[in-house]
């Protein structure tokens, strides 16, 4: 130490921490380090990669309905958003219309992974400024939801439900009632936390005015979802560039005024509400005798001969075998999908060689230009602050280390 | 002590006072085991859970449990840790901690020490167990614990000027430093208590003490390092301050010692403003016998006790946590300057009041 001294030549230096990778705020294995003078916070290093698989590697040597599980493990807190991206890519590349109950479906569950995301999100955030109540509260819905996932799909989290082309099964009748049941009584849920939250002192002493960004900066950092809605900027993809059956569906984009981590809380709670009528839409609509038909469609080669078919012709088995097997073959092309993910715009960049796996996919997780920003958006601000703002970024490490 | 020693002679006097003090002891740190298990089962009803409920029915031996669980792991010292520094700051905190016990009485005559200056003994102690807080986070040679015993230095300190300020409104009041007679002071129903403070009728004085008796639990949370101001052991700031280092039975006795001084606030807060063991009704049992009345008396310092406790435990379940500036300024620019201008009410109230 006396030698660091006598080399700089200065009387004193600043003190260095290492926030994480085991840190109970670091969300994840995120390693920050942290220069500090006193407590005020003068340089943030993100370090990053703890958590790489490679998963855009491993997904040359996938076909593509293998592809979709590696999805699911990006943002693992709402795994069929990410799923949804690489599906479009797919369906894009091959020409696929997908049925429209089909869609319905997907909206649907998108909409729980945004609840489930900012339920997350929200009360981790509170979590983060010493709230400790909120997380189990939030937790309780959340694990409904997850039930549904399980329902649907057989999985939890891990759903591999999506599929291009629609999804893999329709819905039993009686859990898109479940669902719409859980949609009644979740507002007054939220009601909950926000009685806990929204108007406590303290929350907003920790939470107002810190993390400010302009909508400059938005921009110039590449910002997306909540948190170019926190600066005030109205950029929404359903609404912006409206993909699957999002402008069939009434909702509104909240958005900030700030910028700051108060009003990212602020949005994500409303943006709550808002899934929430989405969900009771895409319920209704699939409640209807009228809207009953395929989920997937039926004329492409991803989806598979019907059992009965199997028993009675070489043909349908044949091409069972094929499609679980080698894959299908994809016209040779690239593309780029995005979807609004609850974290922000999720995109894929998907290169086709023509063979059955993709030559080169590309992921643009929100997560990593949010992270990237953690310097700009924490100088000079204290200690404290910087878990409040990384609880405001909402990152999660399986799709910023892919 | 020297009733016992004219009493008894010096052995036998030495040795009742021994098991005086044990006594107290024991029966504190019984108690601390289920107010900790109190703790615990309010949190978990508050966040919907069940608590611990596995170790005996509904959880009572729980505690008892996580003492054996912590005295039979291993003591580890990080290597480049003071090794007696690190191990004398979790005994320093412990036993100032026991120590401030001696003068809080429990029952008429059921103290330890009954000194004259007791509620000057108890601030001083009290003060002092900052000391095994920087001790341990120093001697930890470790980062997060130094930064912890940094905030916990700074926070005890700004908290302890307006706990001053506030316990010296109360000794205006009662004209002692004898905790005993401050409570006997507040005696024949609520309406005694400080807290209302109608002894000092026609003087409303009970429109300065309820804020004093807030700012004093207020206080309280920030001087045991309690959420909203626990600071020094921030979980998402800085892991475990002053303790990531400790583990073991010297991480028992940190935490024994802090849950001590925590019930010693609640203690503290009904002694100075809620009347201590004096009933709410003012009901005279000075014809019953002695057991009795004591155990009336008792019943009451404790149930006292009890509820604090579970406000505290609230509180802990319910708020955020403050940054560290605007914990400082919540404390020298808000509680300072009320608890100074209340002194001067206070003190103007007993110079020209009816009593004065």
């Amino acid at each position: 130490m006396a030698d660091d001294m006598i080399e700089t030549g200065k009387s004193e230096r600043n003190f260095t921490i290492n926030f994480g990778p085991q840190h109970p705020a670091a969300h994840g294995v995120l390693r920050l380090v942290l220069e500090l003078d006193g407590e005020v916070v003068e340089r943030v290093d993100p370090h990053i990669g703890l958590l790489h698989r490679g998963t855009e590697k491993l997904l040359e040597h996938k076909t593509y309905l293998q592809g979709i599980g590696y999805f699911d493990r990006l943002d693992y807190v709402a795994p069929m958003n990410q799923e949804h991206a690489f599906c479009m890519a797919a369906e894009k590349l091959a020409g696929i219309t997908v049925p429209k109950r089909g869609e319905y479906v997907r909206v649907l569950y998108c909409e729980i992974g945004r609840v489930l995301n900012h339920l997350l999100n929200v009360t981790t955030q509170a979590m983060d400024v010493g709230a400790l109540t909120p997380p189990l509260w939030g937790f309780e819905e959340r694990e409904k939801l997850m039930v549904f996932y399980e329902r649907a799909s057989g999985s939890r989290m891990h759903a591999h439900y999506f599929r291009p082309g629609g999804v893999h099964q329709d819905l039993p009748m009686k859990l898109v009632e479940d669902i719409r049941a859980w949609c009644d009584q979740f507002p007054a849920k939220l009601d909950d936390i926000d009685s806990l939250l929204t108007e406590n002192r303290i929350f907003k002493q920790r939470n107002v005015d810190i993390g400010v960004v302009t909508k400059e900066d938005v921009l110039a950092w590449g910002f997306s979802g909540v948190m170019v809605r926190g600066s005030g900027l109205a950029w929404d993809l359903r609404r912006s560039q409206p993909y699957s059956v999002y402008d069939e569906l009434k909702f509104d984009i909240p958005v900030g005024k700030n910028g700051d981590c108060y009003d990212r809380y602020l949005c994500r709670m409303e943006e709550m509400r808002e899934s929430v009528k989405i969900m009771i839409q895409c319920c209704d609509w699939l409640m209807k005798d009228e809207n009953a038909g395929e989920v997937l469609a039926t004329d492409s080669k991803f989806s598979p001969p019907r059992r009965a078919e199997m028993k009675r012709s070489m043909e349908a088995l044949i091409q069972h075998f094929k499609l679980y097997t080698e894959g299908v073959r994809v016209e040779e092309g690239e593309v780029y999908v995005a979807v609004e993910a609850p974290k922000g715009e999720f995109g894929v960049y998907l290169v086709s060689d023509g063979s059955n796996k993709p030559y080169r996919l590309k992921i643009r997780a929100p997560g990593f230009a949010h992270l990237a920003a953690m310097d700009y958006m924490s100088k000079g601000h204290m200690l404290a602050d910087v878990s409040a703002i990384i609880g405001s970024l909402d990152v999660v490490f399986g799709e910023i280390d892919r | 002590m020297t009733d016992f020693i004219e009493q008894f002679g010096v052995w036998g006097g030495l040795g009742m006072a021994v098991a005086q003090i044990l006594a107290f002891a024991i029966v504190l740190l019984i108690s601390l085991a289920f107010l900790l298990l109190m703790d615990r089962k309010v949190w978990a009803a508050v966040q919907m859970r069940k608590g611990p409920n596995v170790v005996g029915a509904f959880g009572l031996l729980q505690s008892f449990a996580d003492f054996f669980k912590f005295v039979f792991k291993e003591i580890v010292v990080p290597a480049g840790a003071d090794r007696s520094l690190y191990l004398l700051a979790p005994l320093i905190t412990l036993i100032l901690a026991f120590v401030t016990w001696a003068v809080v009485p429990a029952a008429p005559g059921w103290v330890i020490a009954d000194l004259n200056v007791g509620l000057l003994y108890l601030f001083a102690m009290s003060s002092l167990g900052v000391y095994g807080i920087i001790i341990g986070g120093w001697a930890s040679n470790s980062k997060y614990p130094f930064l912890g015993a940094l905030r916990s230095a700074a926070q005890m300190v700004s908290y302890e000027v307006s706990i001053g300020f506030i316990i010296v409104t109360v000794l205006l009041f009662a004209g002692s430093m004898n905790l005993s007679e401050i409570i006997e002071m507040q005696a024949g129903g609520f309406w005694n208590w400080n807290v209302l403070s109608f002894h000092a009728w026609p003087m409303p004085m009970f429109l300065v003490m309820i804020p004093m008796a807030v700012i004093f639990f207020i206080s309280a949370l920030a001087e045991t390092n309690r959420p909203p101001f626990d600071l020094p052991e921030a979980e998402s700031e800085l892991v475990a301050g002053y303790q990531v280092e400790y583990s073991s039975t010297p991480y028992l006795l940190f935490m024994v010692g802090e849950y001590l001084n925590i019930v010693l606030m609640c203690a503290m807060t009904s002694i100075l403003f809620f009347g201590g063991w004096n009933d709410p009704f003012g009901l005279d049992v000075s014809g019953w016998p002695y057991l009795a009345s004591h155990a009336w008396y008792f019943f009451w310092f404790a149930a006292k006790i009890v509820f604090f406790f579970f406000m505290f435990a609230m509180v802990k379940a319910l708020v955020p946590r403050y940054r560290y500036d605007q914990l400082m300024r919540l404390g020298w620019k808000i509680f300072l300057p009320i608890s100074l201008a209340a002194v001067a009410l206070v003190g103007a109230a007993v110079v020209y009041g009816p009593q004065g």
